[in-house]
Formats: structure tokens, sequence, C-alpha cells
């Protein structure tokens, strides 16, 4: 492990070519950069020998607009961040605020949120490992996966009326009561699910193909991923065991048992395995909990107006990307005087040009898969 | 459709049992329990057992040290209050608290005046320091304090105070599962120095805030526009900066049309 305070900067100059060097650009309209991202190469033959990531392309000023909206008007806008998993945004967003306003949701709106979480945790995987497989070339789990992820969706539909961009939660608490037959609902997703994640692993995990296409590829070392503030299953599968759900309990996880998947390489193929051994351990949690739903209120007593008391606060969250925090300052008013956005996308993107550094071209593809962006959050 | 019974149900349900079940809102202690603790019986020895770590901070320090403070934050919620009866009736609304813990006064032994301030903002952390020191200090933090991953770097405008922004770093130590947040102030013309040499994270971080404040980092390797493009001319999130204003002259030239909501 090599120490992070020597850790180079990344020199992203891409103007002085060598004699056999060649620029090539990627996106922002390319099929595998997942959105609007574009990445400038300079390449030696096939090998990438410096990076650049240019954003911004779905920049729409979301830290903006908050500042001119009130605190539950602002809630809505949290879900078009990381689309993909707009719950767990929803959830890092309202937390925040009871935190701002030194509050906390009844229990029963806690649990019923970490069960709808990690299902969106278990969404967002299934997304990534679908589309991710599919710009390395396998073509089959990408169906699957977009099978079972629709009937999470399903879920989130009866729960609130909406698919992707739920606002499930509200500041407080929950707007609505559970619907008859979530439990079921959710219990026969489980049930399920844990014979799908094996025909996946039975399509990718020893596949001739997918190993030689991600071992080894993107390497970033536990002490390069901490300097460079890398978090979520990236940071994981580098051999760091930490997770905010187990590190700063939220929610209701502090009531369930669930496992840190690591891993040592930091290779494209450790995080795959990682976030397939997520999907189980959130798929645990959601049964642990959907045995014993909490009776009693699901919102806590905050008054329609919210004009939280002068004063700031950090919170974050577990992510599926990473850690995704919300910095809000309050002035006494009822609009936030200033939202941050930690969004894990957009920090774990920056980590690109370390893995990408001396891989070939074709690579350049699983890596930006393997960091499992979302250009939404990125440029917020 | 599944909603209609359901929506009944938040209605009806919180106004009746809030009142009694608001104090549950704690966590329960016991995994095996969720169920049962949220019954009335445990609230007695739950409330107490969890709340005391905030309250009993906030509580002996009002009459004592912020006086006038203490006033203001129930002053403007009482206006709005009428309908929204809920907050003047909780113990003490959260506000910042003068800390000083070890790190603090270890902080403020190697680096004196440096340290500016030290709070505790809703159990947060927080540590006011000179900008021309925030290299040190943010070195000494990471070396000899393990606050080895930097979380978050922001900044927050204020216009009316002298010195405009507070820039605000976010730490993190894996060995003490703590985070501390750094604050600097900094004119508006004035150089910050840049943390891309202590925590590489500090890049891009320090790029936005130059994209959207104007505020330049001193030591930054690449320091140009992130998010938006790079001929573009103002600051969006400075507060002088108006929701509804654009660049004219870069929509007009780039996209072809005419600027307008």
């Amino acid at each position: 492990m090599s120490d992070p305070r020597t850790t180079e900067l990344t020199n992203v100059s891409t103007t002085v070519l060598g004699a056999d060097e060649i620029i090539l650009n990627m996106g922002p309209q390319h099929p595998s950069t997942h959105g609007v991202l574009r990445v400038k190469l300079k390449l030696d033959g096939e090998r990438v020998v410096d990076s650049e990531c240019i954003i911004g392309y779905l920049h729409r000023g979301v830290e903006k607009i908050a500042e001119h909206r009130s605190y539950q008007q602002f809630a809505p806008y949290v879900d078009r961040m990381d689309y993909v998993a707009a719950v767990s945004n929803g959830l890092g967003y309202c937390e925040a605020v009871e935190k701002l306003l030194g509050t906390e949701a009844p229990v029963r709106a806690r649990v019923v949120r970490t069960i709808l979480t990690e299902l969106q945790r278990i969404a967002s995987h299934l997304l990534w490992l679908g589309t991710h497989a599919l710009d390395i070339g396998a073509l089959t789990p990408v169906f699957y996966c977009f099978r079972e992820r629709e009937e999470i969706l399903k879920i989130f539909e009866k729960y609130c009326g909406a698919r992707l961009t739920t606002h499930a939660f509200r500041i407080g608490g929950l707007q609505y009561e559970t619907y008859d037959g979530f439990e079921q609902d959710v219990k026969r997703f489980c049930d399920d699910f844990t014979h799908r994640i094996d025909e996946y692993e039975t399509l990718l995990t020893e596949n001739r193909i997918w190993v030689g296409r991600t071992k080894g590829v993107g390497i970033l070392s536990a002490a390069d991923a901490i300097a460079l503030g890398v978090t979520g299953p990236v940071l994981r599968a580098s051999g760091v065991k930490w997770d905010l759900r187990k590190a700063m309990p939220y929610a209701a996880y502090d009531l369930y048992k669930f496992e840190i998947p690591t891993r040592e390489t930091g290779d494209t193929y450790d995080r795959y395995v990682v976030r397939m051994e997520e999907m189980r351990q959130s798929r645990l949690i959601c049964v642990q909990a959907i045995e014993n739903i909490p009776t009693g209120p699901i919102m806590a007593r905050i008054g329609k107006v919210l004009k939280p008391p002068p004063g700031e606060v950090y919170h974050s969250i577990e992510a599926p990307k990473g850690e995704l925090g919300y910095y809000i300052v309050s002035d006494g008013t009822t609009q936030p005087y200033r939202v941050r956005v930690r969004p894990p996308s957009f920090i774990n993107l920056q980590a690109f040009d370390k893995m990408a550094r001396g891989s070939l071209v074709a690579d350049v593809v699983a890596i930006i898969g393997t960091i499992d962006i979302v250009l939404g959050e990125v440029d917020r | 459709m599944a909603n209609d019974p359901s929506e009944k149900d938040p209605v009806s349900k919180p106004p009746a049992s809030g009142a009694e079940d608001k104090p549950v809102a704690k966590k329960p202690t016991e995994p095996a329990q969720a169920g049962s603790v949220t019954a009335n019986p445990s609230v007695p020895p739950d409330a107490p057992a969890k709340k005391p770590a905030e309250p009993s901070a906030a509580v002996p320090a009002t009459p004592a040290v912020p006086g006038a403070p203490a006033a203001k934050p129930a002053a403007p919620a009482a206006p709005a209050a009428p309908k929204a009866a809920a907050p003047p009736a909780k113990e003490a609304p959260p506000k910042p608290l003068p800390l000083d813990n070890e790190l603090v006064q270890r902080l403020k032994a190697r680096f004196g005046d440096a340290i500016r301030e030290a709070t505790l903002d809703r159990k947060q952390a927080i540590i006011t320091i000179a900008a021309d020191q925030l290299r040190e200090v943010s070195r000494y933090c990471r070396d000899e304090e393990k606050f080895d991953m930097l979380v978050d770097l922001t900044a927050v405008d204020w216009p009316k105070r002298e010195k405009r922004f507070d820039v605000i770093l976010i730490l993190y130590s894996f060995a003490k599962n703590e985070r501390v947040r750094l604050k600097a102030h900094a004119g508006e013309n004035e150089p910050v120095p840049s943390a891309c040499e202590i925590w590489p994270a500090a890049n891009w971080l320090e790029r936005e805030c130059y994209d959207m404040f104007g505020i330049v980092f001193e030591g930054h390797p690449k320091l140009t526009r992130i998010l938006m493009p790079d001929e573009w001319q103002g600051y969006p999130l400075r507060k002088d900066y108006d929701i509804l204003k654009q660049d004219t002259d870069w929509v007009r030239e780039n996209l072809g049309i005419e600027s307008g909501q």
C-alpha cells in the first residue's frame, strides 16, 4: 500500500503530444459513457497515456434552485440528481433537513424508509450490472436485470405512484402508509431474488470473457481511493471495510444484521463481486425489516411551515454509489440559505484518470462502467 | 389506485397518536424488539437514555453563553408559529455552542491565533481557521489527527460580510470514525491556499468552487471551470447572481438563440 501523501496530482494536460500519440475524443454522445460524459484520451497506440473528463453537459443548477425553494419544495428536485436511485437521494435530503430541525422521523417511517432504500440499492445495482455487462459485450444480463428491476419499480409505483423520480419520503417521515400487500410484494421479490442473483452469477462470474475483460483492469489501490475521496463499492473493492450504514447508522440500519463485503485488489472484477454481494446483503436487510415493521405514526410533528433555527448541518448516507452528503445552511427562514450536495458519482469519477492510465482503449469502457456514474448527479 | 385506502391512514393516525409517540422517534435499542419498542411503555426509559446527549449540553449552556442568540431562534419561529405549534413546544432548538475538546486544544496549542473559533452545531464540530493557514492546518489534520479523507470542499456566500466567502472543508477520519468541518473566511479577490497537494480529491472540488463562486485557489494545478462552459461570465452560486440570470452573449454565440426565460 503506497503512502497517500506521495500520490501525485493528476496531470490533465493533453496538449503536448509524443511522436506516436494521438488524441481520441469519446463522448459526450457515446452509448458507453452512461449519459453525457466526454473523455479526452491521449493514446500511444492502444494505451491510454493521459485522460481528462469533461463534464457539465447536464448541469441544471440544482444547488441554486434550492436557494429559491422552500425546504419541502426542494425535495422533489433531489430525485433528479441520481435518477436511478431517487429514493436514496430523497432519504439523504429528508434526514438532513430533519437533523437541521433537530427532529427525527418516527420509527415506523424509518423502517419503511430503510426497506425502500435497500430495494432502491438493488435496483440501482441491477441497472449498473446490466449496462456494465452490455458495455463489455455480454448482452444477456441486461434483460434479466431489467426484469427484476421492474419488480422493484412496481413496488415503488404501488407505494407512491411513481417509478423513477419517486419523491417517496417527506421531511419528518412519510406521506403515505404502506399499501395493502406491501409486505407480501417485498417478500415475494426477496424470495425470488436469491435465485436470480445466482442466475446472473452463472452468466458472468466464471465466464472466461468476462473475467478476461475485468480482472486486473482499472486497479485502484486503497491509499489512492482514500486520497481521492472515493467512497461506496469502489472503495470497498479496494479493501477498505467502510460503509456509512455501519460507521454512522441512520434510518433504521442499526436494527439489522448485514455484512460489508470487501475485496482486495480493487480492479473491475472486484467491484463486480462487491456489488453482487451487496445486493444479497440488501435483500437480507429487506427480509429482516419486512418481518417486523413497527406500528405507530409515520410522520413526526414538525408543522407545515419549516423554519429551521439558523445554523448548518452535514448529513450523509450510503447511497448505492457512495457517500451522498447534504450540507445545508439555514438562516432561519423558510428557504435554505445554501444546499450543497456531495455527489458520490462526481468524486468517484475523479479517480477515473488514475484507473485508466496505462490501460487499453477498450478497457476505458469497462472502467467508466465500473465506477457506476450517473451524469445527472455528476453535473447536478 | 392502490393509494386510496392508504391515504386515509396518515390523516387519521398522526394527530391521534402523534403527541405521545413523538419521543419514541428515538432509536430503539434492541434490534429484536423493533416492533414492541414503539409501544408506549418504553417511552420513559428510552427517551431519557438517548436524549441527554444533545439537550444536556444545550440547556445549561443557554443562559450562560449565548444570551442574545438564545432568544433569537425562538423569535422568528414564534410569529409564523400559530399553525406550527410543534417547534416551540420542543425543548431547546438546536443552536451553535462553543466547543473545546481535545482536538481543538491541540490545534490551538499548535496554531495559536490561526484557530479563530470552534463551535458545535447540531453535535457537529466546526473549526474556523485563518485562511492563510489553511494548508498547514489541513496537513496537520491529515498527518497528526488522522483525518485522511477530504469528504467535501465547498463554499457559502455571505455578500454583506466584509469577507464574503466561507470556504468549507469536511474531513473524515477512518481511525476515529469522526468528521470535522474546517471553515475559512475569504474576501472577494482573496486567494485561498489550495488543498490539492494534501488531498488530491480537492482538485475537482476546488474547480467547482471556482466555477460557482469565483474563489481562486492558489497552487491548484489547473483551476478552470468544470461544470459551466469555459467562456461563461459570472459565478452562478453567488448570492448577487440572480436565478434567472444568464450569460446572454454566450448563449447567443454558442446556442444561436436569444437568451430568455
